[in-house]
């Protein structure tokens, strides 16, 4: 029960915070968005459950259904753009529900008045691209336009279902368990950060933004049932996806930070900016929690995957500490926190 | 071994023979066990590197190490922070650095003033507010926050003449006078100062010859990789385990005797001390950095008009009455000891400034974990 | 550092390049050099030797008065990665 002494007058405005993936916006979705909302019937997973899907029952099969809303600066980046972007998280999320064969996606646009004809023919070519890429189409949509700096040049809202026999929950952990993580962590984040002109960085980075449903396929494949966490650290970065399954799990993760995967340049950026890999986005990765028996199958699995060749074990599931994360780093032990609020770079 | 591997001020095998080494003199240092060997380091990036290497599960038992004011964007003071804002909201546009926009002045952060439709920039340096105001028509006021070190480059952006619609609001402090407030405090526990290195790069170690003459008390000028900070943790330990009191420079290929005088001429040609209140703290003599009255066309607060009055209509926050930053600051308290931390109080909702910068004590400690003790935990990411 | 031009100094951090300011470095700097870089501003040139010169110290900090505190293995692995550094 939460004490009503400590709790805080409610924001009048949303502020930018309420869409950094931290807990202002976990507090906004629980407190308006999914009030009144209950579970689906049948089972499956709802929205008060906040994981990347929900899951419907539909006869003795799941039907996986999935939403997200994209909006980037710049809208191409070192190694994709948001349309790319846009199907590539939506997949990923169904993905991460255990639904690796999307059926179909849709794609809704809502377009600033005087934006480039030719810049929208070139998303839409990269949208069909990474549909091939990852095995499904888009079949509907939504166009609106809008005035003049009413938004700012395009967002696009994408949604995705599929069916699958069995889905995978973010809560399943249990003592014992590892956690696998199927690549370099921060290239998204620090990639698109360090496109801005502002911060006068000059570095290859380059996005990992990709659908990731055959390597999650191949995972699937090699562990079975022994695959009981899956989740994609995307806004917030592998410490909110950490942090939420402990908590969600109720259990107590110890992450080994030098097992962690983060390429040289990614570091390198992250040091001068003074944000931490840890915390940014990924936009074609997965945490995968496995039972210890099938974690070297899963493993080495993922590592066949040409978007897994980097992947490594990095943790372990503890009884104690339930809900926290524990970095161990080497010189010391630190509990690794969530991003809240905006990331912004520090002053030295 | 890649390139990052080769820093070798981040050698694990070096850091645990460090750790060992400041145990070996926290016994020699021959205390009872409730009364610890407490330090104090008076600088953000020391509790970042702290904090983000995990060092303190490192530490012996019998050393404490206490963060003092050492960040500059907790100790703005309200009334700093409520010019900035009623700057903004008479529509001057204002250009800081992230830590500030949510620093809560009486009624409102910079962040709240630009939800509510206030022209408020976030800037990575002070070069790139110039080059925005160059940009723009209109005036353009750089809300400047930082110690000695970052208001050098401040006080260079004056002297090498920016636009005219471009002008200063300095909330700059001066460290060493705040270090005074500290070691005169009644019930102080401080037996030694870890000196923030970048400080020290500029005004040099003899900054503090007189200081450690007055107080009788060593300090240790430290830098900021996890072998520094222990290596001046080794050191300051060392000297008060033999009683020794004197200045001594762990970070030498950063700092010497006198720093870089041409910093020094450039910081003082710009900018003079005076007295003014540090958040939480006290009045600290000599500790505010003011633009001097040569440049005083830079200087936001002789250009413009500010009208604190248009804040009153809105109450402070009551939560601000429990808020322990300055005790925090102070080294009294620790963020566990406050009624608000962690739970009215977060980075994403501060109530006081320590909580805002990712300098900041409580920041850190919700980011980090505080002190939670590590030091035993079964099982392991390695097995 | 990479290249300096008119007061303005390009730097290499580990493969990203940053543009720094030299206007309050107190000495001559030139490509190749090291320096220390705050808010965007070289605040000091740092010799190569120094970093060999604090690393030293600190290895002094390990020899206190009871005697070298580096435990054996320690120290072999400590001479090992220099040698391997070589």
């Amino acid at each position: 029960m939460r004490d009503l002494r400590f709790l805080r007058p409610v924001d009048e405005r949303i502020t930018l915070k309420y869409g950094a993936g931290g807990r202002a916006m976990r507090a906004l979705i629980e407190q308006i968005f999914a009030d009144g909302f209950g579970e689906p019937e049948g089972g499956g997973v709802g929205l008060a459950a906040m994981d990347d899907g929900a899951v419907l029952r539909i006869g003795d099969r799941w039907l996986v259904i999935t939403t997200d809303s994209h909006v980037v600066r710049p809208r191409f980046f070192p190694g994709g753009d948001i349309g790319r972007l846009a199907v590539a998280g939506t997949v990923n999320d169904l993905a991460m529900m255990g639904a690796t064969e999307p059926l179909a996606l849709t794609c809704a646009a809502i377009i600033e008045e005087g934006f480039a004809r030719d810049e929208l023919a070139r998303i839409w070519a990269s949208i069909r691209q990474t549909c091939l890429e990852a095995g499904t189409t888009v079949v509907t949509g939504d166009t609106k336009v809008m005035g003049r700096g009413e938004l700012d040049g395009l967002v696009l809202n994408t949604t995705g279902v599929a069916i699958t026999d069995r889905f995978v929950r973010d809560n399943g952990l249990r003592p014992g368990d590892r956690l696998l993580v199927t690549g370099t962590v921060g290239d998204h984040g620090l990639a698109v950060m360090a496109t801005r002109n502002e911060l006068a960085l000059e570095v290859e980075l380059v996005s990992d933004v990709a659908p990731i449903n055959g390597l999650v396929r191949a995972a699937l494949a090699a562990g079975g049932d022994g695959v009981v966490v899956m989740k994609d650290p995307t806004r917030g970065g592998l410490a909110s996806a950490l942090a939420e399954i402990a908590g969600k799990s109720g259990v107590g993760l110890v992450i080994d930070e030098r097992a962690v995967p983060v390429k040289d340049a990614v570091r390198a950026a992250g040091e001068l900016l003074g944000i931490d890999p840890l915390l940014v986005a990924n936009e074609g990765k997965a945490v995968i929690g496995v039972r210890a028996e099938v974690a070297d199958a899963v493993l080495e699995a993922v590592r066949r995957h040409p978007l897994g060749r980097d992947a490594a074990l990095c943790g372990v599931c503890i009884a104690e500490r339930a809900g926290a994360v524990v970095l161990e780093t080497g010189f010391g032990r630190r509990l690794l926190g969530e991003a809240e609020g905006e990331l912004q770079p520090r002053i030295c | 071994m890649n390139d990052l591997d080769a820093l070798r001020f981040r050698d694990p095998v070096r850091a645990h023979a460090l750790a060992e080494a400041l145990a070996h003199h926290v016994r020699r240092a021959g205390r009872a066990p409730d009364e610890p060997v407490a330090v104090m380091h008076v600088c953000g990036s020391h509790e970042q590197a702290i904090a983000r290497f995990g060092l303190r599960a490192s530490f012996p038992a019998g050393l404490e190490v206490i963060m003092g004011p050492g960040c500059p964007v907790c100790v703005t003071d309200v009334p700093e922070v409520d010019e900035a804002v009623a700057l903004a909201r008479q529509g001057v546009r204002i250009a800081t650095y992230g830590d500030m926009l949510r620093v809560p002045g009486t009624a409102q952060s910079l962040a709240d003033a630009r939800a509510a439709g206030a022209k408020v920039d976030v800037v990575y340096s002070v070069t790139q507010a110039v080059e925005l105001a160059r940009r723009l028509d209109e005036e353009l006021v750089f809300f400047a926050s930082g110690f000695e070190t970052t208001a050098v480059a401040t006080a260079a952006v004056v002297l090498a003449g920016p636009p005219v619609n471009f002008s200063i609001l300095s909330a700059h402090k001066y460290i060493p006078p705040v270090m005074e407030i500290v070691a005169e405090m009644p019930g102080t526990r401080i037996e030694g100062f870890l000196a923030a290195g970048h400080a020290a790069t500029i005004t040099g170690w003899g900054v503090f010859e007189p200081f450690v003459a007055r107080h009788g008390v060593p300090v240790v000028v430290a830098g900021f990789e996890p072998l520094d900070v222990l290596a001046g943790l080794v050191r300051l330990v060392e000297l008060i385990a033999s009683r020794e009191v004197r200045v001594d420079n762990a970070y030498p290929r950063c700092v010497d005797k006198d720093g870089n005088r041409e910093a020094q001429a450039v910081l003082w040609q710009v900018f003079a001390p005076i007295g003014g209140r540090w958040r939480g703290i006290a009045h600290v003599p000599n500790g505010n950095l003011r633009l001097r009255d040569e440049h005083a066309r830079w200087d936001a607060r002789r250009r413009f008009t500010i009208d604190l009055a248009t804040l009153w209509d809105h109450a402070p926050s009551a939560l601000v009455q429990h808020c322990q930053c300055g005790d925090i600051m102070a080294g009294i308290a620790s963020p566990h000891d406050c009624t608000l931390f962690g739970k009215a109080c977060t980075p994403d909702a501060p109530v006081g400034a320590c909580m805002v910068s990712t300098e900041g004590t409580c920041r850190i400690w919700h980011q980090y974990g505080g002190q939670p003790d590590l030091r035993t935990i079964r099982g392991g990411a390695r097995s | 550092m990479v290249s300096v031009d008119d007061g303005v100094a390009v730097v290499d951090f580990w493969g990203v390049k940053k543009v720094v300011r030299l206007d309050v470095v107190d000495v001559p700097v030139a490509p190749g050099d090291y320096v220390l870089n705050h808010v965007g501003f070289a605040i000091r040139r740092i010799p190569a030797e120094e970093i060999g010169d604090t690393l030293a110290l600190y290895d002094e900090l390990l020899r206190s008065s009871d005697g070298d505190l580096l435990a054996g293995d320690v120290r072999a692995e400590l001479d090992a990665a220099e040698d391997h550094d070589r």
